[in-house]
């Protein structure tokens, strides 16, 4: 593997771009390396291993029991890529993807994309056969009362300070939400010794029940015996407080405390950190501004891109592995980057399809098998409609703009809205910097609920490049074709 | 018909002279060039080959005050609408030159309305814009140019038409137009409506509506990008003609032509072209991020000059369609709409806007 | 406030990592800090006990970090003179003057010293 350090030293062309060196990333660049794709592995942070594997090469958390085993098959990951012979740039982001053409503007063939990268103020075009996105998941938005508070984060956002720097909570710390990471994190924090004193679990009573039938598929699943085992440990050692609702966190300038209301009864918590989860949803921005088509996944209720069976989206050339493609976790991943890479090596014609064929059908065969299960989770932990459709009206729902439930109501019901895209033009949802990553899923189910449509009927927020913000000169360092000098010089 | 600017400022004007109006409108994804405009109330350089344009356009820009006051007063809403004075900068002795042989030929039209404007060197510019940056040869100004918040304006033109009891109905694509005896018949996947005077403001979907009564409106999309920065301090009050800061704080930069169907998308040569001169005319503007680009199709006749147009017989109906919706929007709303309900005829000076001079030989 | 877990569950006293123990200084709003080599400059002043990094354009109001990940944009800050960072992609280093982020983003002072 060579670790590209500065700009200059990526190559003008590559057969395979992959961006996002998660599982998915790593094993896809692995994958098709020894393939003998030449190959580009980009990712925004310092080094492998993404959200899930965070620091996985240079953690100060050594002892291997605060992390738990799944954490630890990461390095297997990141010591594989060493070995090949790919390109693997750090610190360095993916922020467009078009399709190549030549100076006045026409296709190129064979078809290939050039693809922008940026790195430290500095930014680039390089041309590439084919793409891969492997930029994984993000965290289902958390929109309640206070939740933009200081001392207010993430579940993951905890988890990425103890994986990459060894550092937990100082003070009281709180969890709220529902799903199989809340109760891990708060396991993982407890044994670095952070102070948790409370686990507020919102997964909806009723979840239970809709979730039985699928439980006999999630006990011939991998995860039922982790899973099961991680419940049984939490109820004994964890402050778990489950049904609850109605969640607030109150402060001046920074958290407080968090109230809530269970068993009918309001209560209140002095805390000095929450930290929130409500499961992940694929991070489909990359893919959205790239053109890639999204489908509604009801059982996940999230979009995701639309990807057939061999993970390729509905952009000739761009294939999405990994959570970014659909929920599934760390491991399905691996194998997900595997067959896209697979993939690329057939359609770049170093392997023949039968040889595609017989190493793909272990590989989809696993993924199937590690696919199990997921529904039942999926459905168990459906956040309930007050934590998707907030009533409180001056909970903020698009951070960067700082507009709340009570605005966007009013004006989706007075200027009948009919979806995220138009909200945008009237309210700016969706047009900071995060362009529309912690605002979109809240938007669209407020607007479906002032309808009265399914959710998916409402749409998605439309994205173009950058993917990631970059600067006005980066931006005109790009080169600059004759038909663009005169679409703009007249 | 039309749900954007053009259609709503029209609109604004009806209900206002109380009429009973119904804006019929697409759904979330339609071309909707009102959301990807520049917010430009410009007069500048506008009208040379189409000298009633320069007229219509001063109108409109003297207009937009009292549509910002109303707009204001009626439902609360500040535009943001501001008349500070507008420049088109010029990198090159070449540009400006070719600005100032523009701006003599249409000195020398007897007749026509004529705007203010001072051609600038380079000294004077710095004077009036100290941010601006070296390669700056010059510029024209005119005091007349100004600008506005499109987004706000949209939300406070729909926020009016519903105080005033007019019906907005998005979903609700037209299929088909039947002319009857008074009036017509709208139809479309959601059912019908009829309607005793129909007005035609969709854009490029006036194309395939206008003929439906007898009409014409040739219009094709020409595709034009924007950047949009990451808000920054306040420091261009005045718009340029392809850079203007919004009243949130984040900087706007325009300004291309392209044909290219109806592909909404961006591309990387053009929008380097777009931030390379606007970094040329503010230096500073180069470290600023990027949070967004955009481009949108612009609705374009052949001349470049807009089209309004009636049927001579039967049931009144209108069509309209501009790519300067927002610069019209004030005598949109102030003069057409009033117009189009007291008298149901466009006004004298519309004639010269008819389709039918695009059957007429050129003049060389 | 977030402060390191106890020395028995980190690394050992043994150099042998890619990344030894080194310790950096910084300083934010003037403040002196120390912070830790491989660590971003988010969760280095989170262990500082710093929580809010920036007041918003909007409306003023104090934000800090949220996802840690680059996706929130609320943790911007003032790095060497250049403003609206995320903080979480910024790995720290030896004499970062850091600042709060104060609304909107202001490139003035860029363009005094040049850069």
């Amino acid at each position: 593997m060579n670790r590209i350090e500065e700009l200059d030293g990526v190559a003008e062309r590559y057969d395979l771009v992959i961006v996002g060196a998660g599982p998915a990333g790593l094993a896809a660049a692995t994958e098709a390396s020894k393939l003998g794709l030449s190959t580009l592995l980009a990712d925004e942070n310092s080094g492998p291993g993404g959200q899930i594997y965070r620091a996985i090469t240079v953690t100060p958390v050594q002892e291997r029991d605060v992390l738990g085993t799944s954490y630890w098959q990461g390095l297997g990951l990141a010591k594989e890529l060493e070995t090949t012979s790919c390109d693997y740039a750090p610190r360095t982001i993916v922020w467009s993807g078009e399709p190549a053409r030549d100076d006045t503007g026409q296709l190129i063939e064979p078809p290939g994309f050039e693809i922008g990268l940026s790195k430290d103020g500095k930014a680039r075009l390089i041309q590439a056969r084919r793409l891969i996105l492997a930029t994984g998941a993000l965290e289902r938005p958390f929109p309640i009362p206070g939740w933009t508070l200081p001392g207010v984060m993430t579940a993951g956002a905890a988890q990425i300070a103890l994986k990459a720097s060894g550092l937990v909570p100082q003070g009281r710390t709180v969890l709220a939400g529902s799903g199989p990471l809340l109760l891990l994190l708060a396991d993982q924090l407890k044994r670095a010794g952070a102070n948790i004193i409370a686990v507020l679990d919102t997964t909806p009573k009723g979840n239970l029940i809709s979730a039985l039938p699928l439980l006999p598929d999630f006990c011939r699943s991998s995860y039922a015996v982790y899973g099961a085992k991680l419940l049984a440990k939490s109820r004994l050692s964890l402050p778990v407080r489950q049904n609850v609702s109605d969640l607030k966190i109150d402060g001046h300038d920074r958290a407080e405390g968090i109230s809530f209301r269970r068993n009918g009864q309001e209560q209140r918590i002095e805390c000095d950190q929450v930290l929130l989860h409500q499961g992940v949803i694929p991070n489909i921005n990359m893919a959205n501004a790239l053109g890639c088509a999204l489908q509604w996944d009801g059982q996940l209720h999230a979009w995701t891109p639309t990807v057939d069976g061999w993970l390729e989206s509905t952009v000739p050339g761009i294939a999405i592995a990994g959570d970014g493609a659909g929920i599934a976790g760390a491991a399905s991943a691996a194998v997900r980057g595997r067959i896209v890479a697979v993939a690329a090596a057939a359609t770049l014609g170093r392997i023949d399809h039968k040889t595609r064929d017989r190493l793909a059908a272990p590989l989809k065969k696993e993924a199937m098998r590690l696919a199990r299960g997921r529904r039942f989770i999926d459905t168990l932990y459906r956040p309930g409609p007050d934590l998707l459709r907030p009533k409180d009206p001056s909970t903020i729902i698009c951070r960067c703009e700082e507009i709340r439930v009570g605005q966007i109501r009013d004006i989706v019901r007075d200027l009948h809205v009919q979806g995220p895209n138009q909200l945008k033009a009237y309210l700016r949802t969706g047009m900071g910097p995060c362009q529309g990553r912690m605002c979109g899923p809240s938007v669209i189910e407020l607007i479906a609920e002032q309808r009265g449509v399914p959710v998916p009927e409402v749409g998605h927020l439309r994205l173009r490049m950058p993917v990631k913000p970059i600067t006005l000169e980066e931006i005109a360092s790009m080169p600059q074709s004759r038909a663009a000098k005169n679409a703009v010089m007249r | 018909m039309g749900g954007g600017i053009v259609g709503a400022s029209i609109a604004f004007g009806l209900a206002r002279s109380g009429e009973r109006v119904v804006l019929l409108d697409e759904g979330d994804i339609a071309f909707r060039a009102s959301r990807g405009n520049f917010a430009l109330v410009w007069v500048q350089s506008k009208g040379l080959a189409l000298p009633p344009y320069a007229a219509w356009t001063q109108q409109s820009a003297a207009e937009w005050h009292e549509l910002a006051r109303i707009l204001l007063d009626e439902t609360g809403i500040d535009v943001a609408h501001s008349q500070p004075g507008g420049f088109t900068l010029c990198l090159s002795q070449k540009e400006v030159d070719a600005r100032l042989n523009k701006l003599k030929q249409f000195h020398n039209l007897p007749g026509v309305a004529q705007f203010p404007y001072e051609i600038l060197d380079h000294d004077e510019v710095k004077r009036r814009l100290p941010d601006i940056g070296n390669k700056v040869v010059g510029a024209v100004y005119s005091p007349l140019d100004g600008h506005a918040n499109p987004l706000l304006l949209m939300r406070s033109l729909h926020n009016y038409l519903t105080i005033k009891g007019a019906e907005y109905r998005p979903a609700h694509a037209v299929d088909s137009i039947q002319t009857e005896a008074d009036g017509f018949r709208l139809k479309g996947s959601w059912g019908e409506i009829r309607t005793a005077k129909l007005i035609l403001a969709a854009g490029l979907g006036n194309a395939r509506l206008a003929p439906m009564v007898g009409l014409e409106a040739p219009v094709k999309p020409s595709r034009g990008q924007l950047i949009v920065t990451e808000k920054t301090t306040p420091f261009l009050h005045n718009p340029m003609v392809t850079i203007r800061q919004t009243n949130e704080g984040g900087i706007l930069i325009g300004d291309s032509k392209e044909e290219a169907g109806f592909e909404n998308v961006t591309g990387t040569g053009v929008l380097s072209v777009m931030a390379d001169r606007a970094m040329q005319m503010f230096p500073r503007l180069r470290h600023l991020n990027v949070v967004r680009t955009w481009s949108a199709l612009r609705v374009m006749s052949p001349d470049g000059f807009p089209i309004y147009d009636q049927t001579n017989s039967g049931p009144p109906a209108f069509v309209t369609s501009c790519h300067s919706g927002i610069t019209l929007a004030g005598v949109h709303a102030i003069t057409l709409g009033p117009a189009l309900s007291q008298t149901s005829r466009l006004p004298e000076i519309l004639t010269a806007f008819t389709p039918k001079r695009f059957h007429v030989p050129a003049h060389q | 406030m977030f402060r390191p877990i106890s020395k028995r569950l980190s690394q050992s006293d043994d150099q042998s990592g890619a990344r030894g123990d080194q310790t950096l200084e910084f300083t934010f709003d003037g403040r002196r800090m120390f912070g830790r080599a491989g660590d971003s400059l988010a969760v280095s002043l989170l262990a500082n006990g710093v929580e809010a990094f920036r007041e918003t354009p909007v409306s003023g109001a104090k934000r800090g970090p949220y996802c840690l990940m680059g996706v929130c944009f609320d943790c911007l800050v003032v790095v060497d003179g250049v403003g609206n960072r995320q903080a979480c992609l910024t790995p720290l280093q030896q004499n970062m003057v850091v600042e709060t982020q104060h609304g909107a983003r202001n490139v003035d002072s860029l363009e005094k010293t040049g850069q």
